[in-house]
């Protein structure tokens, strides 16, 4: 029982980042049917840009309290990767804004490596450590069990929440959100109503990639690493998570990421004991594979894909 | 000519290889209402979203208010006062219905007046106060078709294009929105109206253009559009 309340904490730490970075697939995807396979490089740059960021400040200002150097280094962050994500757009994607689909799914390829070899030329190979700024972050007993949970992972979950609640709110709430729904629904008719669409999808690149960098930081932070690889693997996931709840649509990308970091976590726990071990933890990717296939074939509108059609 | 609102001249539109429009004049005076009818596919959508700003003309030049058109960006046509209620309506299916009229307020910032255009909206159409909080998409056709010409109001034009408001409507829905649209009209506001039923639309306006494969072959007073027999044949179906 304990191991299973333990596999569930450590699911949610890993959907809630799955989820911040499947919004900017999600978000990206609603507005322009592109799925931007560069955003988990914009999340891995995020990553490196804060480690760097965090041993700039540390040497500048030593014994500063941790968290505010993780502000810092977020804070710096954020602002590269929204012009990133602003750049990306404007110079990989718009001009293709008319090509056949498959045409601008091959830039983001191509923008991706890009990306990664550039953060290669910037940062080496070899992993970059992520400071020790909050001490030895010793875990915490949930509920008095065998449990634990550490304060970057209860940093993790409150920061992800705060952050989607915020997006949602703005979406479903402000003119600008109305004019991204409105946009993403019928971007001529949104034309006629005067919103400028490419102001609206610039919008939409430079929130993702700000969501992305976050869960980034925060990724590292959890594995006290990073490194110029990790985009591949953590945009792979996000995107299955963001197919898994619906591609296109805000809510599912939120739910289709906590559920994708508990069914991997959950199945990495007792892939072991399941299979005598033949099979341990680290096989845990298969599950998000096996969930984006199983996905796709049985339920390829995701879980809370699209349900109301247009009435002629 | 001065007293133009809208002054189109030699009007060219192709795309996809497709000379959709090949070279029409136009003109609509202040306060006119005006309609241009014609058989599917002969240019009147293709007319009407190039006067819109959708799409861009490839010769000919549209002068809107004293304005040459084709330099402005589509986005800055409604804050002009130009707004198009569009063929099948358009509406944002997975807004409420009350959220696709605020779009139509969405180059103004006063608040309170959108508020105030949207209540008359509600006033002229009590269905879409009803359902102002469910989605467009799951209203009926004539209910969606209130939303676009709501949606339109809110924006306060000077010139209104209507592009097929009685497609796939019941008769009496078609009678209500039309009571509508005369009702706008009685208010001051230009209108450009593009319809099949072309009874219907002669009969709400004073001029009338008819389009053929690409041209207007026919300009005149509704009146005498009514009582012409070629017009009869091909478009009244008397």
């Amino acid at each position: 029982m304990e191991t299973f309340i333990q596999q569930i904490v450590n699911g949610l730490v890993m959907g809630s980042m799955y989820a911040l970075i499947a919004l900017g697939y999600t978000m990206v995807y609603g507005i322009l049917s592109l799925i931007n396979f560069a955003h988990g490089e914009v999340v891995m740059i995020g990553a490196m840009v804060t480690i760097t960021c965090i041993n700039l400040v540390s040497s500048i200002a030593p014994g500063l309290p941790g968290s505010l150097v993780f502000t810092a280094g977020l804070l710096m962050a954020i602002p590269i990767t929204m012009v990133l994500g602003f750049s990306i757009e404007r110079i990989a994607y718009r001009p293709l804004r008319k090509a056949p689909r498959l045409t601008p799914l091959i830039t983001a390829i191509g923008v991706s490596i890009t990306l990664q070899q550039v953060a290669m030329l910037i940062w080496g190979r070899s992993p970059r450590s992520f400071p020790a700024i909050f001490g030895e972050d010793a875990p915490h007993k949930l509920f008095n069990l065998d449990v634990s949970i550490t304060n970057i992972q209860i940093t993790i979950i409150v920061l992800a929440i705060l952050l989607m609640a915020g997006l949602l709110i703005m979406v479903e709430k402000t003119k600008l959100g109305r004019a991204m729904r409105a946009t993403s629904q019928n971007p001529e008719v949104a034309g006629l109503m005067g919103v400028n669409i490419n102001t609206i999808i610039s919008m939409t690149f430079v929130l993702g990639s700000a969501l992305g960098a976050v869960a980034g930081a925060l990724y590292a932070a959890n594995y006290s690493r990073a490194d110029a690889y990790i985009g591949f693997m953590i945009g792979l996931k996000a995107f299955t998570a963001a197919v898994l709840g619906g591609i296109g649509n805000l809510a599912g990308a939120v739910l289709g990421g906590i559920a994708l970091g508990l069914i991997e976590s959950v199945g990495a726990g007792y892939i072991g004991p399941l299979t005598n071990g033949f099979l341990g933890s680290h096989y845990q990717d298969i599950f998000a594979f096996a969930v984006l296939i199983l996905v796709l074939v049985f339920r390829p509108s995701g879980l809370l894909g699209e349900r109301v059609a247009e009435r002629a | 000519m001065s007293t133009n609102l809208l002054e189109v001249k030699q009007l060219k539109v192709a795309y996809g290889g497709i000379h959709a429009v090949k070279g029409i004049d136009m003109h609509i005076k202040q306060g006119e209402l005006v309609a241009l009818i014609g058989a599917n596919g002969a240019g009147k959508t293709t007319t009407l979203k190039t006067l819109a700003g959708m799409i861009k003309p490839t010769e000919g030049s549209i002068v809107y208010d004293g304005a040459n058109m084709a330099q402005i960006p589509v986005y800055n046509y409604v804050e002009r006062g130009l707004a198009l209620v569009p063929e099948g309506r358009g509406i944002f299916s997975r807004l409420t219905v009350e959220e696709n009229l605020l779009m139509g307020g969405y180059r103004s910032n006063d608040k309170v007046q959108i508020m105030a255009d949207i209540e008359r909206v509600y006033g002229l159409f009590p269905r879409l106060k009803e359902r102002h909080k469910q989605l467009a998409g799951t209203l009926s056709g004539g209910e969606q078709q209130m939303v676009a010409i709501g949606r339109a109001m809110v924006s306060r034009p000077k010139l209104l294009l209507l592009d097929e408001p009685s497609m796939g409507l019941a008769p009496i829905i078609v009678q209500k929105i039309f009571e509508i649209i005369r009702m706008i009209a009685s208010e001051g506001v230009t209108m450009l109206l593009v319809e099949q039923n072309a009874k219907l639309a002669l009969q709400t306006c004073q001029r009338g253009y008819v389009m053929e494969s690409g041209k207007i072959t026919v300009a005149d007073s509704a009146e005498a559009l009514l009582s012409n027999e070629r017009v009869q044949q091909a478009y009244l179906g008397e």
